[in-house]
């Protein structure tokens, strides 16, 4: 696959380094990995650029399937091909399952200790700021977005107060704002 | 919760188990925008139909993968392993993946091909702003049953806050921000 052209970016070495690198980030992500992936594949290894990134991250959200799982599938793929995609997608689920499933066997033993009840309370909360930080970074790539700030703002606006505030079903939602956005860009792009 | 004796006292049949496999199988074609969107599907066809496991089964099942390290999918491997043990996780956990993984695949190779055409440039273009309102949206509906809370809204809001201003202002790992929403949450204010 074509890799990424911009000179300041880096490129594994290897699909161990992928596995890695996937297993490092599903590790820190507690309650979802997202935020984790943005400052890793991003900031720290700088394997795609931040525009590469919400290009890939709109691409695996149309998609059916979890969204982080095909981000980090066709990143696997663009570097390595299949082995790429099955290393990161390795990283990414096979320590993290070991850990939920012995997590799911302990839970009944305290549950009911307020102490941890809380401390996930406390983790949850975090867990939504870390989206709501990773949403703002990634807003920054509305400025150069070839819509135009004002239409890439208000699509993003409508798209949160349709799915945030009035819980329309994102079957709908996506695939209706997004042929309406899609179009518009198809006309901006003209030659 | 009765996993471990789940898994010798009443598995579920061959059938039952492939029964399992395809309605997962399905619902990840269906699963547009994240898995956790098909939950209410899941949970009619294991809960409702079934009975293989309760409610509070199911809801504890999506909590403690929320709490482990990892992507949320994982959820899903939990609930396998609730009705029927490690035979059940593998057959939610490869009904999930496998078709989602293979239409990855091809449409990345697909688009790849093709990044510079003006049809993949106003896809991508068109779907950035939605990307990032989805996004907000999601901080949004996870943060609502925190703030919902009257004792603990305002515990909650610090973090949520704390947590935003040091993830764009700083370039710490996140997971110091969880280990402090533990102690936080575990002394009780939050």
């Amino acid at each position: 696959m074509t890799p990424p052209s911009d000179p300041t970016l880096a490129r594994p070495a290897s699909p161990a380094e992928l596995f890695f690198t996937f297993n490092r980030l599903a590790l820190q992500g507690f309650g979802g990995v997202l935020a984790v992936a943005q400052r890793e594949l991003v900031e720290r290894k700088r394997w795609l650029a931040r525009d590469q990134f919400v290009e890939m991250l709109a691409i695996s959200q149309v998609l059916p399937g979890p969204n982080i799982v095909n981000l980090s599938l066709m990143l696997g793929d663009r570097f390595f091909g299949l082995r790429g995609a099955l290393a990161a997608l390795a990283g990414m689920l096979l320590v993290p399952l070991f850990i939920v499933i012995g997590l799911t066997v302990a839970y009944g033993e305290f549950s009911r200790i307020a102490v941890v009840s809380g401390a996930l309370r406390g983790m949850g909360a975090v867990a939504a700021g870390l989206i709501v930080s990773t949403a703002i970074k990634l807003s920054g790539s509305l400025a150069t977005n070839r819509l135009g700030l004002p239409l890439s703002v208000a699509f993003a606006l409508v798209t949160f107060v349709l799915i945030g505030l009035l819980h329309w079903p994102l079957t709908w939602v996506v695939p209706g704002l997004g042929v309406v956005a899609v179009a518009l860009a198809w006309w901006r792009l003209a030659p | 919760m009765s996993s471990l004796s789940a898994v010798f006292a009443s598995p579920l049949s061959a059938g039952e188990l492939f029964g399992l496999f395809a309605q997962f199988l399905v619902l990840s074609l269906l699963a547009v925008g994240g898995v956790i969107t098909t939950a209410p599907g899941m949970h009619r066809y294991v809960a409702i139909e079934h009975h293989w496991i309760t409610d509070a089964q199911f809801t504890a099942s999506i909590a403690i993968a929320q709490a482990a390290p990892g992507p949320n999918v994982l959820f899903v491997a939990v609930i396998g392993w609730n009705v029927a043990g490690p035979l059940g996780a593998l057959a939610t956990m490869s009904g999930i993946l496998l078709p989602s993984t293979a239409l990855s695949l091809f449409t990345s190779r697909w688009g790849a091909k093709r990044r510079e055409t003006r049809g993949m440039r106003a896809f991508t273009t068109g779907l950035t702003p939605i990307t990032i309102g989805l996004l907000i949206a999601t901080g949004w509906v996870l943060a609502q049953p925190y703030l919902a809370d009257r004792g603990h809204a305002a515990g909650a809001l610090a973090l949520m806050a704390i947590s935003i201003v040091v993830m764009v202002k700083t370039r710490l790992s996140p997971m110091w921000l969880v280990g402090l929403g533990a102690i936080v949450g575990g002394a009780g204010w939050a």
